[in-house]
């Protein structure tokens, strides 16, 4: 056996995967404490379920090295299958068999007993709150209770690390509350959680630690505050007087390639500031050297929707 | 060894799961249960009394109606496979350690029985309308025996279409040419009525010996060797089969 150091449940060293001449994950460097919450926040296309498969070794990368519940994703592959759990993309339960049956046969596929397997479906039903519908098929489920299903269903086994990709995406609000709270639970417990999402908010509310993707490359890691101070804590939002103003404005403004966001609808340019009144007044200065173009201008402390649009150049989905 | 004993216990589990699926799933069960018998009816009394067999037609056509109910049979099972791969329950399958062979051998074994179960009914509807075996208990034996090789290895192949098929659909077409195979046989006419440049295809073609043998061994008469020529088709089309849905399965969850 190998040892790693027993404080990290995921570490990834130069994770790339390409399809031929494509290369949709570029040197992925990342660790995750144990006990820990990480979110992988990108846009649809970043990358995310590509590195999901790889860590739960259901894809070779093509390149890099990586462990996950100290143990090697290629050498000792059965090893990490057993000590993890993944909750996929797209819900993966049988639709013909009823929410006990689905919950069941995972447990005999852990190897549990049958008497075994049989409790431990029980016990979840009871805890997801599907106890009512533990015997009717999964087709008459609703999203959020095929959701809750499948999140249950990986955590048959006791995973030590608990992969999902997207949990959310396609809930409506009220089931996505109430998976989030199943994953702060679930966290509580001590499982490590490696999640994947779109939503800036979900990251925020969820994660100890954001890694942010796009294009395949990890363009940056932190706390959600960490991030926000990479773009300066700031944001200046100018509104201009008319849309010839605000054409001008955003002229003068483009070359300092600092732009956080342009929204011709409203006339509102969004700039990076540090916040302090010499900042804010130079800013002001350079985008209307005239004082005829500008409207009003209010200061905000930066969001993450800030640093995505910033590191990324797209902006975020909301939830 | 824990290896192997892993795999049949996640086998076992997995053919618990298609045989309830395909036990729920309304349409499989009509083209797997009713269809044979049907054919079976319209083959008797709309075409068989312009059939001369020698024998009655219903004795002579119930072999052949054994062999299509296996290649219907073999479209729902692909169709399964291919469904499977679809969604994303492979994965999770994967990530639980259960092996492509376990995955599929669970379909082929819900498969088999789904077919022995559609046999039977078709057997019994035949014996209620004039069918008139006459086999050994040895004979009824080895038409069983070389009967359940020929549902493995079809249902296997089947397997096999429903990997290489992108789609459900696609994957219950690829399995038309089966349903073909009994035509062009001994199953329903004699091929001496057909013309003679299909002589050579329709009397070394793998339905042919095994008609031929479950015809002889249900009504005991002689087979020569055409049991084991069955046996070796089977035996052949199976490693064909279990070799390609091996290679198909890595290539489609790379
Ligand atoms: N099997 C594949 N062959 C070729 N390209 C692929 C394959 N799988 C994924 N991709 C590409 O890899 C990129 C990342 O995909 P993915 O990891 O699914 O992104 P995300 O989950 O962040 O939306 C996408 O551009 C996608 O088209
Ligand atoms: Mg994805």
């Amino acid at each position: 056996m190998t040892s790693t150091p027993q404080t990290l449940a995921i570490e990834a060293d130069g994770l790339t995967k390409a399809y031929g001449e494509l290369t949709v994950l570029d040197a992925l460097h990342l660790q995750v404490e144990r006990g820990a919450v990480f979110a992988l926040l990108g846009p649809n296309g970043a990358g995310k379920t590509t590195t999901v498969r790889i860590l739960t070794t259901l894809t070779r990368a093509t390149a890099g090295r990586a462990r996950v519940a100290g143990h090697d994703i290629v050498a000792e592959r059965s090893r990490v299958r057993r000590a993890i759990s993944l909750t996929g993309q797209f819900v993966a339960i049988d639709e013909k068999q009823s929410g006990e049956e689905n919950l069941r046969m995972m447990g005999r596929l852990r190897g549990l007993s049958r008497a075994a397997a049989r409790r431990r479906a029980i016990e979840l039903l009871e805890r997801f709150d599907l106890t009512d519908a533990a015997h009717r098929r999964t087709e008459t489920y609703s999203g959020g209770m095929r959701r809750r299903l499948d999140l249950a269903s990986g955590l048959v086994g006791d995973p030590e690390v608990v992969f999902l990709d997207e949990p959310t995406t396609g809930l409506d609000p009220r089931s996505r509350m109430e998976l989030w709270q199943l994953v702060r639970e679930l966290a509580r417990s001590g499982s490590t959680i490696f999640l994947t999402t779109q939503y800036l908010e979900e990251a925020d509310r969820l994660a100890n630690r954001i890694g942010l993707v796009d294009n395949g490359r990890l363009v940056a890691q932190g706390t959600a505050d960490e991030l926000k101070a990479r773009v300066s804590g700031h944001r200046l939002d100018l509104t201009a007087v008319d849309p010839s103003a605000y054409l001008r404005i955003v002229q003068r403004t483009e070359n300092t390639s600092r732009r956080l966001h342009h929204i011709p609808e409203t006339l509102t340019i969004g700039l990076p500031t540090d916040g302090s009144a010499a900042g804010v007044r130079a800013l002001l200065d350079e985008a209307d050297p005239d004082r005829c173009d500008l409207l009003r201008f209010s200061v905000h402390q930066a969001t993450l929707d800030d640093v995505f649009l910033t590191l990324t150049g797209k902006e975020p989905q909301h939830v | 060894m824990s290896d192997v004993l892993g795999g049949l216990g996640h086998a076992t589990t997995m053919a618990g799961r298609s045989i309830r699926i395909s036990g729920r799933n309304l349409d499989a069960l009509i083209s797997s249960m009713v269809l044979p018998v049907m054919l079976m009816l319209v083959f008797v009394y709309l075409f068989g009394g312009a059939i001369e067999t020698g024998t009655d037609y219903v004795t002579y056509v119930v072999p052949g109606i054994l062999i299509l109910c296996a290649s219907f049979g073999g479209a729902t099972t692909a169709m399964g496979v291919s469904e499977d791969m679809k969604g994303g329950i492979i994965d999770r399958f994967r990530s639980l350690d259960v092996g492509g062979t376990s995955i599929l051998a669970g379909h082929v074994a819900a498969s088999t029985l789904r077919n022995l179960a559609s046999t039977v009914l078709v057997l019994t509807v035949g014996l209620l309308i004039g069918f008139q075996p006459s086999a050994t208990v040895s004979g009824w034996l080895a038409a069983a025996g070389l009967l359940i090789a020929f549902l493995v290895a079809i249902s296997w192949l089947s397997a096999a279409f429903g990997l290489l098929a992108r789609t459900p659909e696609a994957a219950g077409g690829f399995t038309f040419f089966m349903t073909f195979l009994p035509y062009p046989s001994s199953a329903f006419v004699p091929i001496d009525t057909m013309p003679t440049w299909l002589h050579g295809f329709a009397d070394h073609q793998p339905v042919t010996s095994l008609i031929e043998s479950l015809r002889g061994l249900l009504l005991d008469e002689p087979v020569g060797t055409a049991p084991w020529t069955a046996l070796t088709w089977c035996a052949g089309i199976l490693l064909v089969a279990v070799g390609l849905s091996g290679a198909l399965f890595k290539v489609r969850t790379r």
